[in-house]
């Protein structure tokens, strides 16, 4: 008797729709064992994760402000992803957004500049991503060079870059020799939603982002380039799209959309720009891409998600000790459970019996 | 001239757990899986590493800690690519969000700590040669098994029949699976050597390279190591000649930076991430004639019976 995997004759649908649910059980089962391992009550630990951070106001406006960001990255990286191009490089692109965003925020500083500062902003911030990000793309498409480790590699020059800039150049004369720049004025800084709260316009722009998302993929024709070139690369060469202006266009989409996040981040929650101001987004939305199956409905459901395990993460080293590793350490198991579960939409286990195997060679 | 010394020992020093984790990505790679969760085993296997050195207050405990730490990584990735045909990108990717997660939670309770580094090879007489003898007989035992690991790859893929059929599964599943061979098993195996010579890769940073454990402390050498395999074209040789001249990028950026040329710091700490992109597309751009990776190289293979 033999255990195999085989393909399916056609994806299974039902499979599909639950796979997420029984990852995030797997999941939630093995960091049980984990929260016993560490001496933890599992029970407790799980409510302070996942329950805790969903009954006040403040947690949930925190939850939205996390998930905003890594809900535009990841809409990003999953057109990468769709066209089976990889972009590992989104906080790369995330911190270099940040960056070209603040240099603006930096230069206006302490001067009667207008409301315009901020829109100004947003859009240096995108094209700043959306450059950084067609480094690796153009280096793929005009070299042949792996994007994978380009892009990667490119993460780390962008925060050595952030660092020097802030000890450097742009560090707040006033600020006691801290690696920061000064506070943002406030025509520098997202406009808070709610009076007294977190929420700011960030968490608008990540739903406009979904929306458009879910148009260009559902509706024209780039959207549906872009999905055949990934399903079918031979089929769209027949097709006579253009593999390598898609590689261009994801990357530029997927960085400018990380650029976005990433002076959303500085210029909401954070305030000022600093060496490690992010807690590696650009990574765990690789989580949310796939979580969210590729798709910007998905997505939006994950990022969700995928927030508050950093709230609850938060939360649960204050209340009961447990390490913020954990919470990294949640994502990556949960990123293999997703994985698992979405490959028993295309294959499924069946047992072969050994007298069966002999029928079938003799027939 | 003691000054080139010294350059030549730790370069040769920083560019041992390249070569380490570079030489078992590289029979991975040649069995046509490809595993991007390097720096997920090696940052793990670091942190095994010098867990068990601490503890045990050996060396050999703590590298054999190490191997087994990245060797049980890679067995997760086997079961998700080999077991349940899950895409080996996104795998890797896991495996490295995984491990930096793991890494931290293990080695916690060891930050701040020191232990005693592996000890230098001393034969008297020899290593006494001024100028090359500490460079040829004074190393630790881990420059020496390197350099061993990437002769035994040579001489396994290109001067045996396991070997010989081990490319093959890289090169084209369906024929070797057609000729009988188990293209799983094969494959298997060249993840396990791939994920525990990444775990000692990481493990020589703590034992040998500084003396302690701080998370994070692979800073990217996974990554490196993976490129380096692209750099030498899959074959061990240039492998060596890669993880040196790594090795010396990141020696020398360290020595400009003491000297303080005026540059920035950062600038020259970018040197090893930003020559790594350089490399690449000038390989990749010489490669005209085709690639010469292995013709599999991350594709799926379900067996059909």
């Amino acid at each position: 008797m033999q255990l195999v995997l085989e393909k399916r004759a056609e994806r299974s649908n039902i499979i599909a729709l639950v796979s997420p649910l029984i990852a995030i059980g797997l999941t939630i089962v093995t960091m049980s064992i984990l929260f016993a391992i560490l001496g933890k009550n599992p029970i407790s630990a799980l409510g302070v994760y996942f329950i805790d951070p969903l009954t006040d106001s403040y947690s949930l406006q925190e939850i939205a402000v996390k998930a905003a960001p890594l809900v535009m990255i990841a809409i990003g990286l999953s057109l990468c992803y769709l066209a089976n191009v990889w972009n590992i490089g989104a906080e790369g692109q995330f911190l270099i957004g940040a960056v070209a965003g603040s240099w603006l925020a930096v230069e206006t500083h302490g001067t009667d500049a207008g409301p315009w500062v901020l829109p100004a902003m947003l859009l240096l911030a995108a094209a700043g991503g959306a450059l950084y990000a067609l480094i690796p793309a153009i280096c793929r498409v005009r070299f042949g060079a792996s994007e994978i480790l380009t892009s990667l590699m490119l993460v780390y020059v962008a925060d050595l870059f952030l660092d020097y800039l802030v000890r450097g150049p742009w560090r707040d004369p006033a600020g006691f020799n801290f690696p920061t720049t000064a506070e943002f004025d406030p025509v520098a800084t997202m406009p808070i939603l709610i009076q007294g709260g977190r929420l700011h316009l960030g968490a608008i722009i990540a739903l406009v982002v979904v929306a458009a998302a879910a148009v260009l993929l559902g509706r024209t024709i780039k959207g549906f380039e872009i999905r055949v070139v990934g399903a079918a690369p031979r089929a769209a060469r027949f097709g006579g799209f253009n593999s390598n202006q898609l590689v261009l266009l994801t990357f530029a989409i997927s960085g400018a959309l990380a650029g976005l996040a990433g002076i959303i981040e500085v210029a909401g929650p954070v305030g000022h720009l600093q060496p490690g101001f992010s807690p590696g987004y650009g990574f765990t939305a690789i989580i949310v891409a796939f979580l969210g199956r590729l798709n910007p409905v998905g997505i939006l459901i994950a990022g969700l998600f995928l927030a508050l395990t950093f709230i609850g993460g938060e939360q649960a080293q204050i209340a009961m000790k447990i390490p913020l590793d954990v919470t990294k350490v949640f994502q990556g198991i949960l990123l293999f459970y997703v994985l698992a579960c979405d490959s028993l939409i295309l294959y499924r286990f069946r047992l072969i019996f050994p007298s069966r195997q002999v029928h079938r060679g003799t027939a | 001239m003691e000054l080139l010394e010294a350059i030549i020992l730790s370069v040769l020093a920083a560019s041992t757990p390249l070569l380490l984790a570079a030489t078992g990505e590289l029979v991975t790679e040649r069995s046509g899986v490809l595993n991007l969760g390097v720096e997920g085993m090696m940052i793990v296997g670091a942190a095994c590493g010098f867990g068990g050195a601490w503890l045990s207050g050996s060396t050999t405990v703590g590298a054999i800690c190490g191997i087994a730490a990245g060797t049980l990584l890679s067995l997760i990735f086997a079961l998700m690519t080999l077991g349940l045909a899950v895409n080996q990108v996104a795998t890797g990717l896991a495996l490295t969000i995984l491990g930096v997660g793991l890494s931290g939670l293990i080695g916690a309770g060891f930050v701040g700590e020191r232990i005693t580094p592996a000890p230098h090879l001393h034969i008297p007489g020899l290593t006494d040669i001024p100028l090359v003898g500490r460079i040829l007989f004074g190393e630790d035992a881990f420059v020496y098994l390197s350099l061993a690991l990437v002769i035994g790859v040579w001489l396994f893929l290109y001067r045996t029949r396991a070997g010989l059929v081990l490319r093959a599964a890289g090169d084209n599943h369906v024929s070797a699976h057609a000729l009988g061979y188990p293209v799983l098993r094969i494959r298997l195996f060249a993840v396990m050597f791939g994920g525990a010579c990444a775990g000692l890769g990481g493990a020589y940073l703590p034992l040998a390279y500084t003396p302690f454990f701080i998370p994070g402390m692979t800073a990217g050498r996974g990554w490196i190591a993976l490129a380096l395999v692209v750099f030498a074209s899959w074959r061990p040789g240039r492998l060596v000649i890669g993880a040196y001249l790594f090795g010396a990028v990141t020696i020398l950026q360290l020595h400009a930076q003491a000297f303080s040329l005026g540059i920035p710091s950062q600038f020259m700490s970018a040197l090893p991430y930003l020559a790594t992109v350089i490399v690449l597309v000038l390989i990749s751009r010489a490669r005209t004639g085709g690639s010469t990776a292995p013709a599999a190289l991350g594709t799926v293979f379900v067996p059909d019976r």
